[in-house]
């Protein structure tokens, strides 16, 4: 089957692999009918994330039909349409007992690379690198999908893939952040980044009963879109102080909650901008934490801040003198897929969201390469790519 | 001169003692989850064969007798005088707080002979013997919990093939 392949820093090759079989009884085999880059697939063609092996096949957001099952198999079968989490979970494991399937503990074969920088194992995650189990993506024809009844999740055949395939990973990601933000009634919920995670957390934070949504970013085609799709309010940070609108725009409290949809290649303005990116380049600081950084000072007092952008390593410069004093609660995660999935099937196929607003560009998988510079440097104001095999 | 290597590892299962004990107690089904153990042979209630994957594809092997046996709880075991590697271990099964499962903690000792043939042997046991014991119970965890031991194994990449 032809799959794209990672080599190294933005070197992305479209390859001739051998097809994936049924390698444990509870696999499935897929094929994908549609996939997209994720921002967190950006972090691994830029060469930010450690183990990644020339040759591993990429991708985490995708959906697809079911072709062969292997015989513990039980609630999917043959010709199954499905929409298939990003993060793979056992589904029987005390985390994923709690609901927290990223944090399961069977489903990572490399789990000791993990333990030996974060001190415990995660889950494994699709195309997303040898420390997180080094599972084969979704840039290809067809995918192995362990623990299938629980990582793949069957949707009516009847609705079009595109308005399906971000509740894979970016709707359920955004609504993950709406959703540790405990929002009560009145509440104002700041989200940096109008990427589509971003779009979502906003979207989501209104499904969740938010008062007013404000959506920070640069680009002016993605703050159009949060405020024709996510209906908030938005912010240019290139236009204004970020932490003088928000006080003005709160009544001087400061957002109730802030939502992080950018993550470790936050940019940064100015001096500590500069500092960053010097650092990241040369290694001393694997991740960029302009947002989190401002998060904590416009964040009203007492207030939660939320994230969802992936950080790898580790950061510096971080003002928990502000965040402590100001008793802020911190909640963050790789999202909870399978608790999520079914949740936001439902609301698709009832019309409430329509997740297709954000796949801005359709390409064959054959052009993956294009894809990635596109999605990269938000080429014809490019929001999402989907690629569909040839 | 001899060399002793101890090893203790703890993971929590969420399975009930006895169903892990259980598992466990059949020796038999101990390759079915570590690494290094190729076979274990039962030949009666105490006595039982050994046969590791040694290094350069050859095998070590030893008989090794239960010492103690507490239904639930801990089973212990040793090798018998004349073994290659003379080693012991035990695993514990006690419940966790709070609905958490089965705390399962294995202890292992080994007592290669100096010299070359020690070397030989220790390097059998792995270059950080507390890994592999580690790797072995997180793929014992997985086999009881999940069903199966979560691989990678056999999956398609591009590492071997050039560029189209």
């Amino acid at each position: 089957m032809k799959a794209v392949c990672w080599h190294g820093a933005e070197d992305v090759r479209v390859e001739t692999v051998p097809d994936p079989t049924i390698l444990n009884p509870r696999d499935a085999i897929l094929k994908v009918t549609s996939t997209t880059i994720c921002g967190s697939d950006l972090h691994i063609y830029d060469g930010f994330i450690p183990t990644m092996e020339p040759g591993d096949i990429m991708g985490h957001e995708f959906m697809g039909e079911i072709v062969d099952v292997g015989p513990e198999v039980k609630r999917l079968k043959k010709g199954d349409r499905t929409v298939v989490s990003s993060i793979i979970g056992c589904g029987h494991c005390w985390h994923c007992n709690q609901q927290q399937w990223s944090l399961c503990d069977n489903s990572n074969p490399n789990s000791w690379m993990l333990e030996k920088i974060y001190g415990h194992g995660t889950a494994g995650i699709f195309g997303y690198s040898h420390a997180f189990g080094g599972y084969a993506g979704s840039f290809a024809e067809y995918i192995r999908i362990p623990f299938a009844d629980y990582t793949a999740t069957a949707v009516p055949k009847d609705i079009p893939d595109e308005k399906l395939l971000p509740v894979s990973d970016a709707f359920p990601t955004g609504y993950m952040g709406a959703d540790l933000c405990q929002i009560q009634p009145g509440d104002i919920v700041a989200v940096w980044g109008c990427g589509p995670v971003g779009q979502f957390a906003m979207l989501s934070a209104y499904l969740l009963g938010a008062e007013r949504v404000i959506g920070i970013d640069r680009f002016p085609e993605r703050l159009q879109l949060a405020r024709d799709f996510a209906k908030a309010e938005t912010l240019n940070y290139e236009e204004v102080d970020v932490l003088e609108a928000l006080k003005e725009m709160t009544g001087g409290r400061g957002p109730d909650a802030c939502i992080d949809a950018v993550g470790m290649e936050a940019h940064g303005q100015g001096p500590e901008g500069l500092y960053d990116k010097a650092k990241q380049a040369i290694r001393l600081e694997t991740d960029r934490p302009h947002v989190l950084r401002q998060m904590i000072l416009a964040c009203r007092k007492g207030g939660t801040l939320s994230i969802m952008g992936v950080y790898g390593g580790f950061v510096d410069k971080m003002p928990m003198g502000a965040a402590m004093n100001k008793g802020l609660t911190f909640k963050m995660g790789q999202m909870f897929g399978p608790k999520y999935i079914p949740k936001l099937v439902e609301h698709v196929l009832n019309g409430d969201v329509d997740p297709s607003v954000v796949l801005s560009h359709h390409l064959p998988l054959s052009e993956a390469k294009q894809g990635f510079e596109m999605f990269k440097h938000k080429k014809d104001q490019c929001i999402k790519v989907m690629f569909k095999p040839d | 001169m001899s060399q002793n290597i101890k090893v203790e590892k703890t993971v929590t299962i969420d399975k009930p003692a006895a169903e892990l004990y259980s598992f466990w107690r059949r020796l038999e089904n101990l390759p079915r989850f570590t690494r290094h153990l190729q076979d274990v042979t039962v030949s009666s209630d105490s006595r039982s064969h050994w046969v590791t994957k040694g290094p350069l594809g050859g095998t070590v092997e030893w008989d090794a007798e239960i010492i103690d046996d507490r239904p639930n709880e801990l089973i212990a075991w040793k090798s018998v005088p004349g073994a290659d590697v003379d080693n012991a271990g035990s695993v514990q099964f006690k419940p966790a707080p709070g609905n958490r499962g089965t705390e399962v903690k294995v202890v292992t000792a080994y007592n290669p002979p100096g010299g070359a043939v020690g070397d030989l042997l220790a390097k059998l046991f792995g270059e950080s013997p507390e890994q592999q014991i580690g790797d072995d119970l997180a793929r014992f965890k997985m086999l009881m919990e999940a069903g199966e031991i979560a691989t990678n194994e056999g999956q398609p990449s591009g590492h071997s093939h050039p560029k189209d």
